[in-house]
């Protein structure tokens, strides 16, 4: 895939947080400079903010956005540029203020008193020599920020905001490190071209040479203006249909594949990948996104915080109730698979310790080691499972969904908490053991509706020919298709094949 | 010349506390149009509070302050420091300005524009060259760089001139021939001239009114002659002392 689109989102969201960062920062070093209490107070608060992860400082975002919808209306936007701007720019505050303030604290006492001495008010002395003297420390605390926030914004895509972060994040899911590599140089090299604008700047600044800083910052309009021209220059569409993916191979695909499906109808659509779990379901609730594929099971124990396990229809039919009463979505129907969790062995361990089932398992689990993706073991169903057949194994570890394989392979693993629907269960030889009690719920794969798109009749039109569709075969040799190590497809060809096989 | 028929410059009872320490005490004097005085006392003793209060870099805690008749508490803060050259013992150019640029400053600051000539006039005036109008401060020597602050105290053609330990920064070949450029400069333009030193020496040789401070008060208020000549009392007397036991020194050795 092309990364013009995203290098220019990155640019902008970039460009607008660091510029939102100065605009608060400055004043705030104005005040700090007259006010100790201030300094102590802002600097304090900026270096918290920089204690906090990025990723989390993200996240954070949407419900503080969510919850000031009841003061500043229902459409402001929850994910996408607002958050990721608020929490970039909180993240470029602290080394422009931290050198702000630093730079008017070290003026010469003798030149402010000259400054005082030879009439100056207020602002002539800010514009005539405060700022003019702080200015190349404060440009070198921007360069710091730019740095920082080019770096950061990569992580805006788990937010839903497009940004060179959308490459990495696709990339580390379907191991294709060409993809990874591609996202990291584009924002190293992103990075690295800022720091060197801004450092002429900011030696423009200091040598006091015209020629260098205004030439350094025609060169940031240039480049702002060249990535607003290809972000609205070719006209984006306000009313496109906005389609949400968590972050796996899955839904990358099946968003394609409602994506295209659509476009086929005369649709404009626009995708927001990678989004986290629990942000996708609010999202769409919230109608920032108009689709997306959720699970039976998650939604039950994560949204409805539901705990029993009822039969297959049953659930399906009381989460279709609840949506409809609880977020106004409306729940399409089930695309034809599951994507359980199921506990997954090689063959030839199965062969050697005899397990066809999690009965089986609890044997011989004592000699074993059970791997999982980090929310695994903090999952309900895990503690379900564990509980329901007395599991006590040897060792547990933590692996990212993409190792996980690789590690029950290499050996490294016993036993994996995998999904279903995993293309690598076919193709690496596994087999999911039998859950003869029931204990891990049903996770039917189920089209989701915002309220608006719900009421789209086009919209359900197009989409209702994928229900009931999809085999898991064919999820799994699509998720194959883009898993595997050699000969990957895109989430496009993937979502394509896929719909040629279920017939569509 | 100015005008003005009473003082140039008058205090009524001003003083200055911080906390509990009391700066400047009560002083009342008046000082007539075209005198230079000397206000000199050891560190400490209050005479750079005092000055300061006269373009209000520093506020009195009671008393006034008349500048031509007007009290200066009353007067626009920044049209009243441009009407009054002010040299500063840091010298205080503005290091990202050339010496023209900082001459220009008083000026420019009452919307008006200086031209190269009158800044060449000025930097004359200080003995400096005119191609000096394009350097930047950290280019110069340490006199020039006062000399400058002269020139830039000129510049707003002020009827008063504060000096705070002008010459303190300066090695003393250069002091010596700066403080007698000031000395024509007062005297060529008519000005009143108020310098705070510490050296006693200086204060005789360029001022012809010295005022001696001790502890916020003025305890002596003489001539040269006078205090030469041994008046002024104890502490006035003390502060003499010292350049006339180097002035015997200096006979003896040539003896």
């Amino acid at each position: 895939m092309g990364l013009g689109d995203q290098l220019a989102a990155h640019v902008l969201l970039s460009a607008a947080a660091i510029a939102l960062g100065i605009v608060v920062a400055l004043p705030l070093a104005i005040w700090a400079s007259r006010s100790e209490k201030v300094a102590r107070i802002s600097l304090a608060f900026a270096s918290l903010v920089q204690t906090i992860p990025a990723l989390a400082l993200l996240a954070l975002f949407f419900p503080i956005l969510l919850s000031l919808r009841s003061v500043l209306g229902e459409g402001l936007p929850t994910l996408g540029f607002l958050p990721a701007l608020l929490a970039l720019a909180l993240y470029a505050l602290l080394p422009i203020l931290r050198n702000a303030v630093t730079a008017q604290a070290n003026l010469d006492p003798g030149v402010i008193e000259a400054a005082h001495g030879v009439g100056m008010g207020f602002r002539q002395r800010l514009w005539l020599v405060e700022a003019p003297l702080s200015a190349p420390y404060i440009m070198a605390g921007i360069r710091t920020a730019a740095v920082w926030t080019i770096g950061a914004a990569t992580l805006a895509t788990t937010i839903g905001q497009k940004s060179l972060g959308d490459p990495i994040f696709a990339g580390l899911q379907t191991q294709n490190w060409a993809l990874v590599l591609a996202g990291c140089i584009a924002s190293a090299g992103l990075a690295l071209l800022a720091d060197t604008i801004l450092g002429t700047i900011e030696r423009g600044f200091r040598d006091r040479r015209r020629s260098l800083w205004l030439g350094g910052l025609v060169a940031v309009a240039l480049g702002i203006g060249a990535a607003l021209f290809a972000q609205f220059g070719s006209g984006e569409d306000e009313d496109a249909v906005v389609i949400g993916a968590k972050g796996f191979s899955e839904q990358y695909i099946l968003a394609r594949l409602i994506g295209q499906r659509l476009e086929e109808e005369g649709f404009a659509v626009e995708y927001r990948d990678g989004l986290g779990s629990a942000v996708a379901h609010s999202a769409a609730a919230s109608g920032e996104v108009d689709i997306y594929v959720d699970y039976t099971g998650t939604i039950w124990a994560n949204q409805m915080n539901r705990e029993d396990n009822l039969p297959r229809e049953e659930m399906y039919r009381q989460i279709t109730e609840w949506e409809t009463a609880n977020t106004g979505m409306h729940v399409l129907g089930r695309l034809g698979f599951e994507n359980a969790y199921g506990l997954a062995v090689t063959r030839e361990r199965a062969r050697t310790y005899g397990l066809g089932s999690i009965e089986d398992l609890a044997r011989v689990a004592p000699q074993l080691t059970v791997g999982g993706d980090p929310e695994f073991f903090e999952r309900p169903e895990w503690i379900a499972v564990r509980d329901a057949y007395g599991l006590r194994f040897a060792a547990r570890r933590n692996f990212s969904p993409t190792f996980m394989y690789n590690a029950l392979r290499s050996g490294e693993a016993d036993v994996i908490g995998a999904y279903t629907s995993d293309g690598r269960i076919e193709a690496d030889n596994l087999t999911i053991l039998d859950d003869p009690r029931g204990a891990f719920p049903n996770y039917d794969a189920v089209l989701l509706l915002s309220p608006s798109a719900g009421s789209n009749e086009g919209i359900i039109a197009a989409l209702e020919p994928l229900i009931g569709a999809i085999d898991v075969g064919a999820m799994r040799e699509a998720n194959y298709s883009v898993d595997r190590e050699e000969d990957k497809l895109s989430f496009e060809e993937a979502a394509r094949q896929l719909a040629e096989r279920a017939g569509l | 010349m100015r005008g003005s028929k009473g003082p140039a410059l008058a205090f009524e009872n001003v003083a200055k506390s911080y906390g509990e320490t009391q700066a400047v005490q009560s002083v009342s004097l008046q000082i007539e149009p075209g005198q230079f005085v000397a206000l000199v006392g050891a560190s400490g003793s209050g005479k750079s509070t005092l000055l300061k209060t006269v373009n209000r870099l520093v506020d009195p805690s009671a008393g006034r302050v008349l500048f031509e008749g007007e009290d200066v508490a009353g007067l626009p803060l920044a049209a009243l420091r441009r009407r009054i050259g002010y040299v500063f013992q840091s010298i205080g150019l503005f290091p990202h300005m050339t010496v023209a640029e900082n001459i220009g400053i008083g000026p420019r600051l009452a919307g008006q524009k200086i031209d190269t000539s009158r800044v060449a006039e000025l930097l004359e005036l200080v003995e400096l060259e005119a191609e000096m109008a394009r350097r930047m401060p950290e280019e110069l020597s340490g006199g020039q760089r006062q000399r400058v602050g002269v020139a830039r105290a000129l510049a707003g053609d002020p009827h008063l001139l504060l000096m705070d330990e002008p010459f303190g920064a300066l090695d003393s070949v250069t002091r010596d021939a700066l403080g007698e450029r000031v000395r024509g400069l007062h005297k060529e333009f008519g000005l009143t001239s108020v310098m705070v030193t510490h050296d006693m020496a200086e204060a005789l040789l360029l001022a012809d009114r010295v005022l001696v401070m001790d502890e916020g008060q003025i305890v002596a208020d003489e001539h040269p002659q006078a205090l030469v000549g041994g008046g002024g009392g104890e502490i006035a007397q003390a502060l003499v002392a010292v350049p006339r036991h180097q002035a015997e020194r200096l006979a003896e050795l040539s003896r």
